[in-house]
């Protein structure tokens, strides 16, 4: 069992990490798992706690998957891989409960919700089930990176226009020593509910979908003018 | 090599079914042993938070007893059975505690109740809700003390029929953009008062001579 990415690419890491958190984003690529983003995005924190538990799970359940995706065949796989996330996400749910008892009455309603992330599935069908585990597990790890990469991002926005602060209860989850992160950003705002309600979610997040589609369309035009001059330098 | 032979049957049902089985059986055991390694820390963690929202309706200084231990059981204006908690100083009640609740805009609205041995609210905190943050959610003590106005307050004062919004005749203010909400939270706590009422005598009796600390019941 190799743990090396199957392509022979020398590149095959590199290009994990760049598909997990840009260009295959769960979320910004893919759009996978928005009822879970759009859900608990109110605040950055809850967000954080979110990808974080969400990272975990993609982690375990990629290498895990590909430890035994020699045994599986192709006619159970889908069951299988179904009963190796959900135990996962339980034991997370129940692990947290007990250690993360804050996070978890924040959180508590979402993380069974994680069994239902359609981008885990995804992602054991689609890489873990053909790689080896340490690409697997790394895979689990940008993918779930970049989704908390997201959840953050969306949930900034939505903190900050809808309650004028920044990571506010970070001290619940991080500990008391990244209290300092929690901030106010607008003193005595009143609030704009609409971004904390889901409409706010859809409205930001189609804002950060154009926001992305417009850096890869002038990564791609520097690209292609970078391309023409070399290739007029070399004409010449 | 035996393996190898069985691989070579991967599409055999046998080896399916085997496949499918072991790996429920194995899931089984990871979430029982995973069960038993958290379930004492969760028991303990949920005590905890019950114990907070009790001493937020049951002020510490009304009690020297430990308000989880012996709880008493009632039955409810539904049949459903109640749980009062009780702060006692020595044998008498000086408080009892318990759960109220109403349905609100989005679901139900879970409320403490905590109520003196006259029938007056100690005080009133929510436990749990879904209401719309910035519009109903201004009943929890941490937006807005829209819950502090019932402390003090009995079925007396003011008569039952004013336990209302101000929308529906009654006393009580509702928030601009949000009726349903207080108006849940109201009825709920009327509710509450009207089942101290019911059961005062049982609820109100000094605690029971049979309690485990009692140093004269037990002298094995």
């Amino acid at each position: 069992m190799s743990l090396e990415p199957n392509t022979a690419n020398k590149t095959a890491w590199g290009r994990i990490s760049r598909d997990g958190l840009w260009s295959n984003n769960v979320v910004l690529g893919q759009s996978l798992a928005l009822c879970p983003l759009l859900a608990v995005t109110g605040t950055a924190t809850n967000g954080l706690g979110m990808g974080l538990a969400t990272t975990a799970v993609l982690i375990a359940s990629g290498f895990l998957i590909a430890l035994i995706r020699g045994w599986v065949t192709p006619e159970v796989r889908i069951p299988i891989f179904v009963l190796v996330i959900a135990v996962l996400v339980t034991l997370v749910d129940l692990g947290m409960n007990a250690w993360l008892h804050d996070l978890h009455k924040m959180l508590g309603l979402f993380i069974p919700l994680i069994v239902t992330n359609c981008a885990i599935l995804g992602r054991a069908e689609s890489f873990a089930s053909r790689n080896g585990a340490g690409a697997s597990a790394f895979d689990g790890l940008m993918m779930g990176l970049g989704f908390t990469l997201a959840l953050v991002l969306l949930g900034a926005v939505r903190e900050i226009i809808g309650s004028g602060t920044l990571f506010a209860n970070a001290s619940l989850l991080l500990g008391e020593g990244m209290a300092f992160l929690e901030m106010t950003l607008i003193p005595d705002y009143r609030g704009f509910l609409l971004a904390i309600l889901p409409p706010g979610g859809f409205i930001a997040l189609g804002f950060i979908l154009a926001g992305k589609r417009l850096i890869d369309t002038r990564l791609a035009e520097a690209q292609r003018r970078r391309e023409s001059t070399t290739g007029t330098g070399a004409l010449a | 090599m035996s393996l190898l032979a069985v691989l070579n049957q991967r599409q055999s049902i046998a080896y399916q079914a085997v496949l499918l089985g072991g790996f429920t059986l194995l899931a089984a055991v990871l979430l029982v042993a995973g069960n038993l390694a958290t379930h004492e820390t969760i028991a303990l963690r949920k005590a905890e938070d019950l114990k907070a929202s009790l001493s937020q309706v049951l002020p510490p200084a009304l009690h020297d007893n430990d308000l989880l231990a012996d709880p008493l059981t009632l039955p409810g204006a539904d049949g459903a059975p109640v749980v009062v908690y009780r702060a006692l100083r020595g044998l008498e009640v000086t408080g009892v505690a318990y759960r109220v609740s109403g349905s609100g805009y989005s679901g139900l609205i879970e409320l403490i109740l905590g109520v003196d041995p006259h029938g007056r609210v100690l005080g009133a905190r929510v436990l749990s809700h879904a209401e719309t943050p910035g519009l109903g959610d201004k009943i929890e003590l941490a937006k807005d003390d829209w819950i502090l106005a019932f402390d003090g307050l009995s079925l007396a004062d003011p008569p039952p029929e004013r336990w209302a919004v101000k929308k529906d005749g009654g006393d009580f203010d509702q928030f601009s953009g949000a009726t349903i909400t207080p108006r849940a939270v109201v009825g709920a706590l009327k509710r509450g008062l009207e089942f101290f009422q019911r059961h005062q005598v049982a609820l109100t009796a000094p605690a029971a001579v049979s309690a485990a600390s009692d140093p004269v019941r037990s002298p094995e």
